[in-house]
């Protein structure tokens, strides 16, 4: 087939992944503003993109700056007051997955961006490294830090878990 | 590709939790709003369910662009419509709501003929001026491609009537279906001979 595909079929076939990506690097709260900003800019510019382009290096590199955007207004959101609603405390079955997430975003943010974006994204490391900037060598690093530290921390966490029951 | 290289790397995301079915539809959903407040939606379209099968239709902000059977083959008309209207493509069923509300009433035998926008930008030349001719041919009655070339202007170009018929983007709305052989045989159809066949059934008992 010439040309490009219809935009439901890319939403379909890479709106999972964006979405993982997009968990990963910002937490489930924020992370659906951030697919719909991703998923609404690439609409926009999809008749540009060229028809041999990499779609889904191309969303995911949309959605790295989204998630800086969304980082960056619930930062000028969060002014101090006094009765901010604490986190719940995880007591339901996706326990496990809050605590994955707060490890991931206890990781320096490009381990994190390098890990999401190599290991949920898709992208080798040249284009992690085009992301995130410096060498595919550093991306490379930084994913197998940023995966040796959750390995550390989400075990810690899990085994913590596990005594205290 | 994600995880071949490093299977043992990527054990601990394997935690992450599932994203569901619904999860997508809500955000699609959105997309769908968003994109239609800020005039990014090209095309949109649906399918429906009808007694000649499943019918994609397809619309721009102009009107309706596109009926098509299933045997079109429905992803290959999108892909089509990609290619000559806009890739900026996306289901969006309510946008086709009144198209789809009429052809309810019309096969329900409660509608003689359609009040809805047309966009007739895949049509051009005499096949446009053929397609705009075929209203006139009111509900329940038929024309002979002959018939219509003349009503077009051009009354030896019943072969090209026909292709016109052939190709007709809006098929049951525009009614190519009444175009039948001067003989009074039902000849080809878009959908197939035993829908057309259906369709003039039912113009004729309603």
């Amino acid at each position: 087939m010439i040309g490009k595909i219809p935009f439901e079929a890319v939403v379909a076939e890479h709106g999972a992944t964006v979405l993982r990506v997009c968990r990963a690097i910002l937490g489930p709260a924020d992370a659906d503003d951030a697919w719909s900003e991703t998923f609404l800019a690439a609409l926009r510019a999809y008749p540009d993109l060229p028809a041999d382009a990499n779609v889904q290096a191309w969303l995911v590199t949309i959605a790295h700056r989204k998630a800086i955007d969304v980082t960056r207004a619930a930062a000028r959101r969060a002014v101090p007051v006094g009765d901010a609603p604490e986190r719940p405390a995880p007591q339901r079955a996706d326990e496990r997955d809050l605590d994955l997430h707060a490890a991931l975003a206890a990781l320096p943010s490009k381990q994190r961006a390098a890990v999401a974006y190599h290991y949920l994204g898709g992208l080798p490391y040249t284009d992690v490294a085009e992301v995130i900037g410096g060498s595919t060598d550093a991306a490379r690093r930084a994913a197998a830090d940023g995966i040796a530290r959750l390995r550390q921390t989400y075990a810690a966490a899990t085994v913590g878990e596990g005594e205290a029951r | 590709m994600t995880m071949n290289n490093e299977p043992e790397a990527a054990d601990v995301l394997a935690a992450l939790p599932e994203v569901t079915p619904a999860e997508l539809a809500a955000l699609h959903d959105r997309l769908v709003a968003r994109a239609d407040a800020g005039d990014l939606m090209d095309v949109a379209y649906r399918t429906i369910d009808s007694p000649v099968g499943p019918l994609l239709l397809a619309a721009t902000p102009q009107g309706l662009l596109r009926v098509a059977y299933e045997s079109e083959d429905h992803d290959q008309v999108l892909a089509t419509l990609a290619e000559r209207v806009s890739p900026r493509i996306l289901n969006a069923p309510r946008r086709l709501d009144p198209a789809a509300r009429e052809l309810d009433e019309y096969f329900a035998g409660a509608r003689r003929r359609f009040d809805l926008p047309l966009d007739r930008s895949l049509s051009h030349g005499f096949r446009l001026t053929v397609l705009s001719h075929l209203p006139d041919i009111g509900y329940g009655q038929t024309a002979s491609y002959g018939a219509v070339a003349a009503l077009a202007g051009r009354p030896r170009a019943a072969r090209a009537v026909g292709t016109a018929c052939a190709t007709n983007p809006l098929p049951v709305v525009v009614p190519c279906h009444r175009v039948i052989l001067a003989d009074g045989q039902l000849g080809a159809y878009v959908g197939g001979p035993a829908v057309k066949r259906l369709l003039l059934g039912l113009e004729a008992a309603a």
